[in-house]
């Protein structure tokens, strides 16, 4: 059997068609996009185009409120970084969840540690869900930003986005989401859901890796964190990366096209997965929620095993995977996220993460479901915290 | 990440099991942190007969006990006595440097049921055990 690769979440593999709409801006179209020569207006039509593109993908009203970003990391940094000096005099308040990515967690803690920022993280209950209300009620005068990611990128639970979204409104803040693991995921309309600022990124969708666009909505002002020249309107200086932004424009395109198939099928090999884990293995619980989740992502916590010698044993075997626990993270505690929502250290080290792709088959599905089981008795048959019910 | 030779322990670990009847029994670690191993030994005569191992944790947790069990099985006790985590860790051609701590405990497992063999209390990894074994016989 060929390698399977479940580990959609983490990266996927840029799309052959990608590939071939990047080709030949990397040699025939090379030019600056910001020389006025043919070469330049070359490039720079490019840009313009897959620009409108990615609007397109997430439903903003015009392409120039997109600006593309080095990946997800620079995007989300740019908005938080760019959204609380814009509007430090205002206020040093900053909402955001427990479980966000570092990539929002980190600049947040910047800010509170450099520029005297406050943060308030925002609990979510067991399934990994933020109740709209606690947000409201963390919103005091001086607060500048708030941020909740869309969809998680460890247990794929889909948050209120819009229900928070129309507090921001109100209350007249700014509104961000790492919409990172969501957009080519499933349907992202900003203006639905009520954001000021979008974080995507090309590598989750079958673009390369190494670009990414952050949405700004018109009419927000923002301070940008690259100085140098007048790229992206002056927001993220630094040469155009023309090949990677034609890639993103052209994933965003395939993905929009195909996005209801693709949510489709991805959802039933999902449950497919979930199902059959739940069936074929005793005593594990599935992590995150089980319907407001993202067609790709299952995360399951199997008792009495250690998640690292879990995604050994998968890999021995062919399948990529990745784990919540400690011993994956390079730190010693597992997951932020799956203790946040209340799971224990045990349970969290138990964790693994299967992520589907658009390449992903029922066969490899129904393969991974023979082989998990097996791997399960080999390893709880050696642990000490394994009770066997021996006949 | 891992060396072929953990690796190897790692796919064919050695000696699993708990025994029935053991002599000794020595338990490291704990869920919360995401290694527990715990070592049995049988042993006649002073030298460890038999030895089995359980263990909860990473790659580097199973291989390090596998090779323990290995490495002591038909020696004497006083030898035993003197394997060193870091042995084990040698012995595996090295471990990454976050599995140092963690995940390298199979010697102290051993040490905790050598101490429960010799009916001394608690089976405390006193560094004493290590070098003037004598002192506690
Ligand atoms: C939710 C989320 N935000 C941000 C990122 C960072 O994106 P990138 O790898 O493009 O910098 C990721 C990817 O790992 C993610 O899953």
């Amino acid at each position: 059997m060929e390698p399977i690769y479940l580990d959609n979440a983490s990266t996927t593999p840029t799309a052959p068609e990608v590939l071939a709409a990047m080709k030949p801006y990397f040699t025939d179209t090379f030019g600056n996009a910001s020389s006025v020569h043919a070469f330049g207006r070359e490039s720079k039509e490019a840009v313009e185009e897959a620009r409108e593109k990615v609007a397109d993908l997430i439903g903003a009203d015009e392409p120039r409120e997109i600006i593309f970003t080095s990946g997800g990391t620079e995007a989300d940094n740019l908005a938080i970084k760019g959204i609380a000096m814009q509007n430090r005099e205002q206020g040093k308040h900053i909402i955001t969840s427990a479980i966000e990515h570092h990539a929002v967690l980190h600049p947040c803690e910047y800010l509170e540690e450099y520029h005297g920022f406050e943060v308030t993280s925002i609990p979510v209950d067991e399934e990994g869900l933020v109740n709209p209300l606690d947000v409201a009620e963390a919103v005091r005068d001086d607060t500048v930003l708030i941020s909740i990611m869309l969809a998680n990128n460890e247990v794929g639970t889909i948050q209120p986005i819009a229900e928070i979204g129309k507090i921001a409104q109100q209350k007249g803040i700014c509104f961000h989401t790492d919409a990172v693991q969501a957009v080519g995921s499933i349907p992202v309309d900003v203006n639905e859901l009520n954001v000021d600022l979008l974080s995507l990124s090309g590598h989750k969708f079958n673009a390369p890796k190494g670009i990414g666009a952050l949405y700004i909505r018109k009419g927000t002002r923002i301070v940008p964190f690259m100085h140098g020249g007048a790229q992206e309107r002056g927001k993220r200086a630094s040469t155009e990366n023309v090949p990677s932004i034609v890639g993103m424009g052209k994933a965003a395109e395939i993905v929009k096209n195909e996005l209801k198939e693709k949510q489709e099928k991805l959802t039933r090999l999902r449950d497919k997965l979930i199902e059959g884990i739940e069936e074929r293995i005793d005593e594990v619980q599935l992590n995150g929620h089980r319907n407001k989740r993202l067609p790709n992502n299952v995360n399951i916590s199997i008792r009495y095993i250690e998640g690292e010698s879990l995604l050994l044993n998968l890999d021995l075997k062919g399948i990529a995977a990745s784990s919540g626990s400690a011993c994956t993270s390079g730190s010693l505690d597992p997951s932020h996220v799956l203790l946040a929502m209340g799971i224990s250290h045990e349970i969290a080290h138990g964790s693994l993460r299967l992520t589907l792709g658009k390449y992903n088959t029922e066969a490899e599905v129904e393969h991974v479901l023979d082989v998990l089981p097996k791997i399960v008795e080999k390893l709880r048959a050696m642990s000490p915290i394994y009770n066997q019910k021996e006949a | 990440m891992y060396s072929d030779k953990v690796m190897e322990h790692f796919e064919n670990p050695r000696n699993i099991g708990e025994l029935e009847d053991a002599d000794g029994v020595g338990e490291v670690g704990n869920p919360t942190c995401g290694d527990i191993m715990k070592i049995s030994i049988n042993v006649e005569d002073d030298i460890i007969q038999d030895i089995k191992f359980k263990t909860f944790g990473c790659g580097a947790a199973i291989a390090t006990s596998s090779i323990t069990t290995e490495m002591v099985k038909g020696k004497s006790i006083k030898e035993a006595q003197k394997l060193t985590n870091k042995d084990v860790a040698e012995a595996l051609g090295g471990l990454p440097p976050e599995k140092m701590h963690c995940s390298n405990l199979a010697a102290d497992a051993l040490k905790k049921a050598i101490n429960n063999y010799l009916g001394l209390n608690g089976g405390d990894m006193c560094d004493d055990c290590d070098d003037k074994s004598g002192k506690h016989q």
